[in-house]
């Protein structure tokens, strides 16, 4: 049996609107993952030891764990102490949170890396720590990490495919559902790989954008 | 009746571990009064400066600010209220500028009173326009700092400073990163506080300037003020004779 491509005709539709889930999952599990790594970041440098602790590790945890048994915890472990999310929901969550974790790594360091005469300024002006923190330091970390996040932001991509597994009809799974009624795996995981590296030029396009926007920024 | 001064600063200490950077100084700075502190690299002086709005806090000695005690032991949360409420009226002016890189001129120059002052949008924005126009930047008002020389960067950290409506103005070494040509303007700016009658305390390796604009001069060497006076006595007649090394190696390598 060879290959032909001509099967993929019918399944156009199916192939799309797999890919408009994984673009949607990617963009709300990044925005999560950023957000959640600026705040992750000011627990694990400032917030009082009894928080820290925990969150460290907690971070540790999310760390060293695979990314689809986190996933098989948030959508069934979680119902079994009352909390039944959605599959899509459980998804954004779960690769929200692992990567949030690695953000976290990143925005650390940049937050650390901010000259002290940032801080000193504005707090000769009379700014306090926290005013200082949240409107001179974080903005200068969150613009420079731009760059790093956007490659954990592909990387968040390509495992935005481990959320087949607990159902989300996105690109892996719409892809093995149109292989299941052809029998056709070749042709159907290659068109799924041609999408989902068109999905990753745009997302470098993007960040490319971003990064010409706030050049004059930093 | 006579004034509160400005500043008042008695038997100020501080010591890095055995290294003791000042030893007892007190200066008293009144209304108007404009103070230049000279004196070799690693002598104190930026310490000295960093200690009145305790950057750099002190280990022994007061300083006071129209009366009210700068460096008061006070719990962690009141102390940060207190000093928080003491540095908006002590504006400073840093070596290397220190504008915040993300923010427009426009930015940089109304966040302090934005988030300070309860002013409205309005009149942060007019208040930035003033003292903006004041140092001569307005046209960059929607400039970002990279985009400035260094001269326009340190003239937008003084209307920065000077939107807080400071009591009293802290230079270190406010003209020594910059490329010779782009000192002036920003001297000009500081005459022109002068002429305001804005109180000042300078840092500064310029005689010149010091000489023109300053009503007192401070000497200081490891840590404590050697000599002290009016600019024509301590820059034709000093009688230590540290300030006079100084003084002869300091003009020699100028001209
Ligand atoms: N954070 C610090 N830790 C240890 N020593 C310091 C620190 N800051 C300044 N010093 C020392 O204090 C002395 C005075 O420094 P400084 O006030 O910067 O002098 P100046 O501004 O006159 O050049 C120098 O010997 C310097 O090495
Ligand atoms: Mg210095």
């Amino acid at each position: 049996m060879g290959l032909d491509f001509s099967v993929l005709g019918g399944f156009w539709g199916l192939l799309l609107q797999g890919t408009l889930w994984t673009v949607a999952i990617t963009v709300l599990a990044g925005v999560l993952s950023y957000i959640g790594g600026v705040l992750f970041a000011v627990v694990a440098l400032y917030a009082p030891a009894v928080i820290r602790w925990p969150f460290r590790l907690f971070e540790a945890l999310f760390m060293g764990t695979p990314l689809l048994l986190q996933l098989f915890l948030i959508y069934f472990g979680l119902i079994q102490i009352g909390i039944d999310l959605p599959a899509f929901v459980a998804g954004v969550i779960g690769l929200g949170l692992h990567f949030a974790v690695y953000n976290s790594e990143l925005i650390q360091a940049a937050i650390l890396a901010v000259d002290k005469g940032q801080t000193e300024a504005a707090r000769t002006i009379g700014l306090s720590r926290w005013q200082a923190l949240r409107h001179v330091v974080i903005p200068q970390a969150v613009r420079a990490v731009i760059p790093p996040i956007g490659n954990n932001m592909i990387a968040l991509l390509k495992d935005s495919a481990l959320v087949s597994v607990i159902g989300v009809a996105e690109l892996t799974l719409s892809a093995q559902q149109a292989i299941s009624r052809t029998f056709r795996p070749f042709e159907f995981y290659l068109a799924a790989a041609v999408l989902y590296y068109i999905v990753n030029l745009g997302m470098e396009a993007v960040q490319r954008r971003i990064e010409r926007r706030i050049a004059a920024s930093r | 009746m006579t004034e509160q001064p400005i500043i008042e600063i008695r038997n100020a200490a501080k010591s890095y571990g055995a290294l003791e950077v000042l030893k007892d100084i007190s200066l008293t700075v009144n209304r108007g009064e404009i103070v230049a502190i000279i004196g070799p690299s690693g002598s104190g002086k930026s310490t000295f400066l960093r200690a009145i709005n305790e950057l750099d806090p002190l280990s022994g000695g007061e300083i006071f600010l129209e009366g009210e005690q700068v460096n008061k032991r006070l719990p962690p949360r009141e102390y940060e209220r207190h000093i928080n409420r003491i540095r908006q009226e002590i504006g400073m002016v840093f070596q290397h500028f220190n504008l915040f890189p993300h923010l427009t001129v426009r930015g940089n120059v109304t966040l302090g009173p934005r988030l300070l002052k309860g002013l409205s949008q309005a009149d942060v924005d007019k208040l930035a326009e003033e003292q903006l126009d004041h140092v001569g930047m307005l046209e960059r008002i929607d400039y970002f700092p990279s985009q400035l020389s260094g001269g326009q960067k340190q003239r937008v950290a003084i209307a920065r400073a000077l939107a807080m409506k400071p009591k009293v103005m802290l230079f270190d070494e406010a003209t020594s990163a910059l490329d010779p040509e782009l000192v002036e303007e920003v001297n000009a700016v500081m005459k022109r506080l002068a002429q305001e009658h804005m109180t000042m305390l300078i840092v500064t390796h310029e005689m010149g300037f010091a000489q023109d604009v300053c009503d007192r001069v401070l000497f200081m060497d490891q840590g404590v003020v050697v000599e002290e006076g009016p600019p024509d006595v301590i820059f034709r007649n000093p009688t230590n004779e540290r300030t006079r090394n100084f003084l002869r190696k300091h003009l020699e390598g100028r001209s």
